[in-house]
């Protein structure tokens, strides 16, 4: 039965990673590479892995994929683009997986899987259970659980500063930090002042954003950036 | 069921994701091919632990899945941070990353 599951499982990850690379359309790309992940979520069941396999499915089909989703739909997905710099440079790239392919050829040909030809430890009915894992992150491996605990809240700050909307600078311009900064107005860089409710910039469509009784104030105070330096560091 | 099916199949994803790597040239999918290399490794580390009978691979290949998950939050943003900029599609345009 595990076989017969490998032999479904198996072939159909290998298939969906071919998909995710030679797909040309970034978003089918994702789909195939969600297929992908799915069918290595099983072939983990088949290694006794079950809470890997959860987490797989949770953390990278439900979360890591739906931020891929909405990034490419984000983009706007436009498709590989072909030909351009440096044909060299390609067939290089080229010659280096196929490189790669004739050297894994080599190793399952050759006698190198021998000394791992084996069924593997006992069936031991603890192993990969979560009660397991989880005394194994709070005990030895402890320092690696909070080490990976700050990574991710380094990600996530690191992820929102890179990703947020930036204002003030020009390209080709360094931004100094002036004692001025402190008395921002408030909402700078904020999600409201980057649709244009506050802090306007000149051409933005913000009508049906800031209430008519604050659309009576005089035009020259749409270049007026807010606070009180006499420039205008408008995008 | 032989480990040796296991490892062979992590191989054969971790070379397509490597090839994928050196021949797409579009960010994202750049980062879908890592992400399939990393996968391919945590296949092999979970393998291997089902062959020692050891648990202490899957807290790898979770550790692997939180590093996994910081890559991609940081990769997207630069992506989403590069298309707020310019219009440039291609790793090959995008060689210098400053401001």
């Amino acid at each position: 039965m595990a076989e017969l599951l490998f032999f479904i499982v198996g072939p159909l990850a290998v298939i969906a990673a071919v998909g995710t690379v030679a797909l040309r359309n970034p978003f089918f790309a994702v789909l195939s590479l969600v297929v992908h992940l799915l069918a290595l979520a099983m072939l983990f069941m088949l290694l006794q892995a079950q809470f890997v396999a959860v987490v797989q499915v949770l953390v990278y089909v439900g979360a890591v994929m739906v931020l891929y989703l909405f990034v490419t739909a984000y983009v706007g997905g436009d498709a590989d683009p072909r030909g351009g710099s440096g044909p060299s440079l390609r067939w290089l790239s080229y010659a280096i997986g196929a490189s790669l392919v004739v050297l894994l050829a080599i190793t399952f040909i050759g006698s190198g899987l021998q000394a791992i030809d084996t069924r593997g430890a006992p069936y031991d009915p603890e192993l990969g259970s979560p009660g397991q894992i989880g005394e194994l992150l709070l005990s030895r491996y402890l320092v690696v659980f909070e080490g990976s605990a700050l990574l991710l809240l380094v990600a996530t700050v690191g992820a929102v500063v890179l990703a947020r909307r930036r204002r003030g600078v020009l390209p080709g311009e360094d931004r100094t930090i002036s004692a001025l900064d402190l008395f921002a107005p408030t909402g700078t860089g904020s999600m409201r002042e980057g649709v244009g409710a506050i802090n306007p910039v000149p051409g933005a469509i913000r009508a049906r954003i800031t209430p008519q009784t604050g659309a009576a104030s005089p035009p020259s105070a749409e270049f007026d950036d807010g606070d009180d330096d006499g420039t205008e560091d408008r995008r | 069921m032989s480990i040796g099916w296991f490892l062979a199949v992590s191989a054969l994803i971790f070379i397509i994701g490597a090839a994928g790597l050196l021949t797409r040239r579009h960010p994202l999918m750049i980062l879908l091919c890592l992400e399939l290399m990393l996968n391919a490794g945590n296949l092999a580390i979970v393998a291997f632990a089902r062959m020692h009978g050891a648990a202490e691979g899957h807290v790898f290949a979770l550790v692997v899945m939180v590093v996994a998950a910081a890559e991609v939050a940081i990769g997207l943003g630069i992506v989403v941070a590069l298309y707020r900029n310019r219009v440039a599609v291609d790793a090959d345009e995008l060689r210098e990353l400053h401001g």
